[in-house]
């Protein structure tokens, strides 16, 4: 039965009710994620995707319902007290600082404790400095450390983004449409880390593009309307027929 | 936001010091003390100026109310003077207090006997009120125009509180420096103003090298950081209000600091300083400086009010204008001042116009050709 | 009984005032979300629109309708200051829309040159120069569409230019030579009388009433009903609003959003100069009138929700008659015995100026419980 707590999950949803002026954003949304897990989360437009991160990120208070994360409740806690308890957020559309340069975005993110006193008067770990080094690499940025972030490529604001978030070091990532307006291969290089990201962390990953989506190779929960239409495997998710109504459609040919 | 940004040369940074110094030196047996005294009050609304510059240019809280805190840091000042001048007068409180019948004096006055206390309440006061407005304005997300605003109607509010408590501090009319004596001196004497002229100095340089220490760095980083995208700060894990409370109690105290050493040098604290006008100026100094270049505020301060000094000498009635028109040409067609033009991109393109410096592109072969084909 | 009835009319008094010159601000503020400071400055047009009909109904062709003078400044109180803000709008806040502070600073830097401007141009010739704006702005669009289409165009906008300004210049110099008071600039402040029909009181339930402040209420219901009918009713307001809620898709839609803008920034600016009407009745004016409003205003729209109308009208009441409970210490008169400590603290606040203090105060703390106010605005635009 969903909604009890199981000792493995890192998070859980329970009953979760969303209403904007009696508009339902989310319904009775329920979903479990275990500890390491990948998942990707799919839905038409408007199907609360996105009120659903916000709510675990603690920007929507929701009307009902319980949000569980590593056994503590999430819910009435502000959203930098959240995110210090390891909860990572990548926005839909890339938001990075644009007149900081790379590496003063990913300082900021590595930095711990995030207090003013430690920032103002103490400068930055080695191992802090290493680890920026170490996102660099990984996203392809390292001979662009020194330029302002906003003159970067949409392709390379999204990977920026994708390396503060990993430098946050959350138990929980959610992934936010992180392959709008890139190319295949670059999509193909964003599935693949995030691939590689799961397992030591916990990923969940919102998108539109199913080629994307199938090459996560994970389990995938369909929204719409505000709930969970359907959870599972990318094969037995297209065989379903509620989903192929709402949101994939028949093949065309 | 230009993307590159000239470095100047170590030699011209070292020279541009030693220049400076010496005329810091030389101002007092140069200048007129009339002059003397003018360049010294608007050094010491720099230092106000920086501290809107590291609210607004930096994190982007627009307060209309800096007034507050340079007026309580000169109303400290004062109130000190005042006390410590006063043996004179019945009940030895100040004079004005007889005016209106006053024999004791009011209880908050009473520490302001000490020269320690008032050492460290110009600064600390007005930081402190300005950190809990600052705070329960920020705690409640109020921010953008909204937080323009309510430091706008905090102004008012001390301004009418001020304006109208005679009993306790002497109303519209102020409280008057100039013939109060300080360490057997008078306050409005030559020989002290001259001393007022470097200490103010000195201040300006420590208050720009303590701005400088506060924007350096990963602090400064995410005070620009909330001003950019202040929810994506938060999402990072930190604590927005309580930076944004910081760095506006840090404001308030360097303008506590500025409204003290404005005090002695203009010879009398009133509110005037709590005008709604004169905080809004505040900004355009910064704003036609250059925000979040800290020289350019200083520079900024200084240059406008000594034009604002020449012009309303020779033309009363134009300033208003001038006045006016500088806010809506900043805005409309200089925003980020004349110092982030000149570090900018600004003046290169203004040569290039005038065919007197070639372009300088990021793609290099293409552009050459075309500017050859031009100029040629 | 009596005194609270006195005390709810006083209030009613000052709120009324309030609400008519917030609800300009309100109109521009909620829905374009521009910060007017130089709303002050047109509503002390508008109060200098008065000043100047008044001593034009005083020439003799005019002296048998010198009584309804007032009703006509108000019409024109709304032109001029309608006029002064779409000037504004084309030439300054278009370029700033969506920099609030930006548009902040710059409208500051419009009341200072405003302010100047009636103090060093004689208001004849300040009344010329509004003549030939209106007609600058206007006539080209009264153009039949085959004079706009054509290639010409330009040339009939140009001379429609030149006509402006010799029939302002002409205009200036007309009523500059027929009225000696506006022929000269002066920094001075100036006095409206109002009417005979408006002078003295009136007896409403007992209490009694200056027939000035009736007119302010008059002025500012009808202001008020207005204002609402043209948003909820007409085809503009519905475009209004429209874009209010969604620029692009408006835009997309066909609807002009340029014209939307000008529109209502035409009509907050005009409200302010009925505002300015009102406040002319109540004291002398001059260059500075408006900058004592100013801050109230923005005050009425924080606590009443920005974007909100009902909540402008509630918390313009609610400040009003907070001012007349607090400034004139009525609580001591309608409790006379209460302790003393508590009568100290009453009679520290009353005055008025004292009664501001409080009230900022208490606004500041009301919007620590409600910080969007009493209605606020709802929606996912708000957040960012
Ligand atoms: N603050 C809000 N106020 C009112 N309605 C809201 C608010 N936030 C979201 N909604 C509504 O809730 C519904 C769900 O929105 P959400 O952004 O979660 O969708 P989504 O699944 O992320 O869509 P997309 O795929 O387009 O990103 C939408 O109909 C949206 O209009
Ligand atoms: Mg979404």
């Amino acid at each position: 039965m969903r909604g009890i707590m199981d000792n493995t999950d890192l998070l859980n949803l329970i009953d979760i009710t969303v209403s904007f002026e009696g508009f339902l954003a989310l319904n009775k949304l329920n979903l479990n994620l275990k500890k390491g897990e990948l998942r990707a989360v799919i839905g038409p437009n408007g199907a609360g995707k996105t009120t659903f991160l916000d709510v675990i990120t603690g920007k929507v208070k929701p009307t009902k319902g319980e949000v569980i994360f590593k056994g503590k409740s999430l819910v009435g806690r502000k959203e930098h007290k959240i995110a210090r308890l390891g909860v990572g957020r990548k926005f839909q559309s890339p938001r990075i600082f644009e007149n900081l340069t790379v590496k003063e975005n990913l300082e900021i993110s590595v930095t711990t404790p995030k207090s003013p006193l430690n920032l103002i008067n103490k400068s930055i770990k080695d191992e802090q400095i290493n680890e920026i080094e170490r996102l660099m690499k990984i996203v392809n940025l390292a001979q662009k450390v020194d330029s302002k972030a906003g003159s970067l490529s949409h392709g390379q604001k999204q990977w920026l983004e994708i390396a503060m978030l990993v430098g946050q070091k959350p138990d929980l990532m959610l992934v936010d449409e992180p392959v709008a307006g890139l190319t295949d291969e670059e999509t193909d290089l964003t599935a693949d880390l995030l691939k590689s990201l799961s397992g030591e962390n916990t990923v969940v990953v919102i998108d539109h593009d199913m080629e994307f989506i199938r090459r996560l190779d994970s389990n995938v929960s369909v929204l719409n309307q505000g709930t969970v239409l359907c959870e599972g495997t990318m094969e037995t998710i297209q065989k379903d027929q509620k989903v192929i109504d709402v949101y994939l459609g028949r093949p065309e040919d | 936001m230009s993307f590159s940004k000239i470095k100047f040369d170590k030699k011209i940074v070292l020279s541009f010091w030693i220049i400076l110094i010496a005329l810091i030196i030389a101002a007092p047996t140069l200048l007129p003390v009339f002059r003397l005294n003018l360049l010294g009050r608007y050094l010491s609304l720099s230092i106000v100026a920086l501290g809107v510059d590291l609210i607004w240019g930096y994190t982007g809280l627009l307060s209309l109310g800096q007034g507050i805190f340079f007026a309580l840091g000169g109303y400290c000042a004062a109130m000190y003077l005042q006390i410590t001048s006063s043996s004179e007068f019945p009940n030895n409180i100040p004079e004005f207090f007889a005016l209106y019948g006053v024999e004791k004096l009011p209880f908050f006055w009473e520490p302001f006997r000490s020269p320690i206390f008032t050492f460290f309440a110009i600064w600390i006061i007005p930081a402190l009120v300005a950190g809990l407005i600052g705070f329960l304005v920020f705690r409640n997300r109020i921010k953008g125009v909204y937080f323009s605003i309510l430091t706008q109607a905090s102004l008012l509010v001390f301004f009418n509180f001020f304006n109208g408590q005679q009993k306790l501090i002497n109303g519209t009319n102020g409280l008057k420096t100039d013939v109060t004596q300080l360490f057997g001196q008078m306050v409005g004497s030559e020989s002290m103003q001259r001393i007022f002229f470097w200490i103010t100095a000195i201040l300006v340089i420590a208050a720009w090298f303590f701005a400088k220490w506060v924007v350096k760095g990963r602090f400064g980083n995410i005070l620009i950081g909330i001003r950019d995208d202040e929810p994506r700060v938060r999402f990072t894990g930190y604590n927005p209000v309580i930076f944004k409370t910081i760095i506006f109690s840090i404001a308030g105290g360097l303008a506590g600091i500025s409204g003290a050493l404005y005090t002695v040098q203009s010879g009398i604290v009133s509110p005037q300083f709590m005008t709604v006008p004169f905080s809004i100026e505040m900004v355009i100094w910064v704003a036609v400086g250059g925000r979040g270049t800290l020289l350019g505020a200083i520079l900024g301060a200084v240059f406008i009010n000594y034009a604002k000094s020449l012009v309303s000498e020779a033309l009363p009635a134009s300033w208003m204008f001038i006045q006016g028109g500088l806010f809506i040409l900043v805005v409309t067609a200089l925003p980020e001042g004349v110092l982030g033009w000149i570090q900018g991109d600004g003046p290169r393109n203004l040569l290039q116009r005038f065919g007197l410096k070639r372009k300088i592109e990021t793609y290099p072969s293409l552009e050459v050709n075309n500017n050859e084909g031009n100029n040629g | 009984m009596e005194l609270l009835l006195d005390s709810l009319f006083n209030g009613v008094a000052i709120g009324s005032v309030l609400l008519v010159a917030a609800l300009g601000l309100a109109i521009v503020f909620g829905l374009m979300g521009v910060i007017n400071l130089a709303h002050g400055e047109l509503m002390m047009l508008g109060a200098y629109t008065t000043y100047v009909t008044q001593l034009i109904f005083k020439l003799p062709i005019l002296k048998p309708f010198y009584n309804s003078y007032i009703i006509v400044s108000i019409f024109l109180a709304f032109i001029v200051s309608g006029v002064v803000g779409i000037l504004l709008e084309k030439t300054i806040i278009r370029k700033l829309y969506g920099s609030p502070l930006e548009t902040l600073l710059a409208t500051w830097g419009v009341s200072l040159i405003l302010q100047q401007f009636v103090r060093s141009v004689p208001l004849a010739y300040g009344t010329g120069l509004v003549i030939s704006l209106l007609i600058a702005l206007f006539l080209p669009t009264i153009f039949p569409l085959k004079i706009k289409e054509s290639i010409n165009f330009k040339y009939y906008k140009f001379s429609t230019w030149i006509f402006a300004a010799l029939t302002g210049v002409l205009t200036g110099s007309l009523i500059s030579s027929s009225v000696s008071k506006l022929s000269r600039a002066s920094a001075r402040n100036v006095d409206v009388t109002a009417p005979s029909w408006m002078r003295g009181q009136v007896e409403i339930i007992g209490t009694t009433f200056p027939k000035t402040r009736l007119m302010i209420i008059v002025i500012t219901l009808i202001s008020v009903i207005a204002i609402t009918l043209f948003l909820n009713q007409s085809a503009w307001g519905m475009r209004i609003r429209a874009v209010t809620q969604n620029r692009q898709m408006s835009d997309c839609l066909g609807i002009s959003t340029e014209k939307v803008d000008i529109i209502t920034f035409g009509i907050g600016s005009g409200l302010a100069g009925v505002a300015g009407v009102a406040v002319s009745l109540l004291g002398s004016v001059g260059p500075n009138v408006g900058g004592n409003y100013i801050v109230g205003c923005f005050m009425v729209v924080v606590l009443g929700g920005v974007g909100n109308l009902l909540g402008t009208v509630f918390a313009s009441f609610g400040i009003g008659i907070m001012t007349d409970l607090i400034g004139a210490g009525r609580l001591l008169s309608i409790w006379p015995d209460m302790p003393l400590p508590l009568s100290n603290t009453i009679n520290f606040f009353a005055t008025t100026s004292m009664a501001r203090v409080m009230i900022f105060a208490l606004i500041v703390i009301f919007l620590q419980f409600k910080p969007t106010g009493l209605f606020p605005q709802k929606g996912r635009m708000v957040e960012n």
